[in-house]
């Protein structure tokens, strides 16, 4: 990064305790706008953890988070969605029954703009916020590159496309920040690389990015900034160069055939 | 063709009186039209939302004490030698009051009990039929108690200037049913096929998904509980004028199954289910009565049931979509309207 972005997100000293275990121990990060920021870490370090925390699904133990100079602590998860700040699923997450268009019609929940009058008696302006929410899906559905598949089940799409499609609910809700559960997982390569392409557009149109993913050489290609967590804390933070280089993060996550193929990369 | 069919139902449905002579068989139609618009009510909760009331039929019931006291009057000593007096009002302010007071009910039963989901919510929502019932049973000075509440006046029709009719016999009830039922079927269809219906629906397939996108879950259940108790409110209000008395016993649960029953026959979720429901449930204890003992009535009615859930688990009118769509991969859409884009 050349110029001191501001800061987006703010994580300072947030812990998450589940009775006496510790999932998070004392987490401190900050994603600039932007920023495309990876949370990286073995299985079990507290990424998801911190996903449920900063999105309001999980209440933090101790600590402060703040997105935009707004406080993120106590507020509900629909509430943090409608400050711009959305995520996506680990697990695949669409609504299964419904055709693509109308999973992405309902994302667009926070977009619609008619009163309960004008929808129960179907008034001018609901029907107008109706064609206009019916327009912003088909462009969303254009801009993930699945409205081929729009009047699709769903539950039926491939594998890939339905990971797409989570991102294309979340982007329904027009976040400014998006929080990626490891979108990547369980794709092959194309599908992997058409969704390298979608956040390489996301990230033009200056959307800041939390990424949590596994897919290492994916990890090291797009992140401009890397956290790794261990048992909960922070070990390492910097860019991909200097995190690839970290000795301890080369022992405590990567293990040797990754610090190996690091090195020829 | 499928577009025009539900203006050709309420067209049949329309005509009905003038061609069907047996006035006890007009009876069952206005009984199952009363019914099946409080079916439809709990259709929302049900089917939309997927929170299974089985205390619906405290809506309906209090819309019917609310419209009939309205119209009744009453004169209720509160405190020691405090009276509230209550003159008798036209009818139609009794259908006001029952919608504006069951919608009240089911706002704060609503924002009360959806802290809970699953078998919690259910035993709130009978619960709360049950106080209700006791309430109407006990406070004697207000509803008669078991003695009822006798001689509530019929609805009456008319415009100022023109005059005024009441509407005692069957014909005007009927009209007064259908169209009162074809009010809360378009109401129902306006909101479920909006903005704040796809909301409902993603609350119930995946609530975690549903929030994350932003939709505030409990906004919604409870708008989703005033309109289903304002609707129910509104049958109730029908039922008790039509009738002419209502007693505690309107609150039996026997009531609520047999509203859940027309729901999950019918195809709970969509929006002919009720309909269907109601008129297959409404119909089959007038078929069964021209041959069949009252203690068998209730067997075959029950067996009826049994079947239908066996064979068509989902419901009749998702079955007949099924069978109609067999052959196509495209899901139905959520919405009726045609989309607007070119694809």
């Amino acid at each position: 990064m050349t110029a001191p972005a501001a800061p987006a997100l703010t994580i300072e000293h947030v812990a998450v305790h589940f009775g006496g275990l510790v999932a998070i121990d004392d987490m401190n990060f900050v994603v600039n706008e932007g920023e495309l920021l990876s949370l990286i870490g073995p299985n079990g370090a507290g990424k998801t953890t911190a996903f449920n925390v900063i999105t309001g699904f999980l209440k933090p133990s101790k600590g402060d988070m703040r997105y935009r100079g707004t406080s993120l602590n106590g507020l509900k998860p629909h509430q943090v969605a409608s400050l711009g700040l959305v995520r996506t699923f680990q697990r695949t997450s669409v609504f299964r029954a419904h055709s693509v268009f109308d999973n992405v019609l309902t994302g667009l929940h926070l977009s619609g703009r008619s009163t309960l009058l004008d929808t129960l008696l179907r008034l001018p302006r609901e029907r107008a916020s109706e064609h206009e929410l019916r327009e912003a899906a088909w462009e969303i559905l254009a801009l993930v590159g699945i409205d081929n598949h729009a009047h699709e089940y769903a539950g039926a799409l491939p594998y890939g496309d339905q990971r797409l499609l989570g991102v294309a609910l979340a982007l329904a809700a027009k976040p400014s920040m998006l929080l990626l559960d490891e979108p990547v997982s369980g794709m092959n390569a194309s599908e992997t690389g058409r969704f390298m392409r979608l956040l390489g557009k996301l990230r033009d149109r200056g959307m800041t990015i939390l990424l949590v993913e596994h897919d290492m050489p994916m990890v090291m290609g797009v992140s401009d900034r890397i956290v790794v967590l261990n048992y909960g804390r922070i070990i390492a933070e910097g860019p991909p160069a200097a995190i690839r280089e970290n000795p301890e993060v080369i022992r405590a996550y990567l293990g040797q055939a990754a610090a190996k193929r690091a090195a020829h990369a | 063709m499928r577009r025009f069919f539900p203006y050709l139902v309420v067209l049949l449905l329309a005509s009905v009186p003038a061609w069907l002579g047996d006035p006890y068989i007009l009876n069952a139609f206005i009984t199952t039209g009363i019914f099946t618009i409080a079916a439809m009510s709990l259709n929302l909760l049900l089917g939309y939302t997927g929170q299974l009331s089985l205390g619906h039929v405290a809506f309906f019931g209090i819309g019917a004490y609310v419209s009939a006291l309205t119209s009744l009057g009453f004169d209720v000593e509160l405190f020691e030698g405090f009276h509230v007096v209550h003159e008798p009002w036209p009818v139609v302010y009794g259908l006001l009051f029952a919608i504006v007071f069951s919608g009240l009910c089911g706002y704060l039963v609503g924002k009360l009990s959806f802290r809970v989901r699953g078998a919690y919510f259910v035993i709130v929502t009978i619960s709360f039929a049950e106080v209700v019932r006791l309430v109407a049973l006990n406070w004697v000075e207000l509803t008669q108690g078991p003695l009822a509440l006798t001689n509530i006046p019929p609805f009456t029709v008319g415009f100022p200037g023109i005059g005024y009719t009441n509407l005692y016999g069957k014909v005007g009830n009927y009209y007064l049913v259908l169209g009162i039922g074809v009010g809360a079927y378009v109401i129902i269809k306006h909101l479920v096929e909006s903005r704040i219906g796809r909301a409902m629906v993603a609350l119930k397939e995946n609530e975690s998904l549903a929030v994350s996108i932003g939709i505030n879950v409990t906004r919604y259940l409870v708008l989703a509980a005033v309109v289903s108790a304002a609707i129910a409110g509104a049958s109730g209000s029908l039922y008790a004028h039509y009738l002419r008395i209502i007693d505690p016993d309107i609150f039996l649960f026997l009531y609520t199954v047999t509203m859940v029953i027309m729901v999950i026959t019918g195809g709970k979720g969509t929006l002919a289910g009720p309909v269907v429901g109601g008129a297959l449930f409404g119909a089959i204890p007038v078929i069964v009565r021209s041959f069949a003992a009252p203690e068998v009535q209730w067997i075959l009615y029950g067996a009826f049931m049994i079947a239908i859930i066996f064979v068509l688990p989902q419901g009749i009118v998702p079955a007949i979509q099924r069978w109609f769509a067999r052959g196509q991969t495209n899901p139905p859409r959520l919405a009726s309207q045609p989309s607007v884009s070119a694809k």
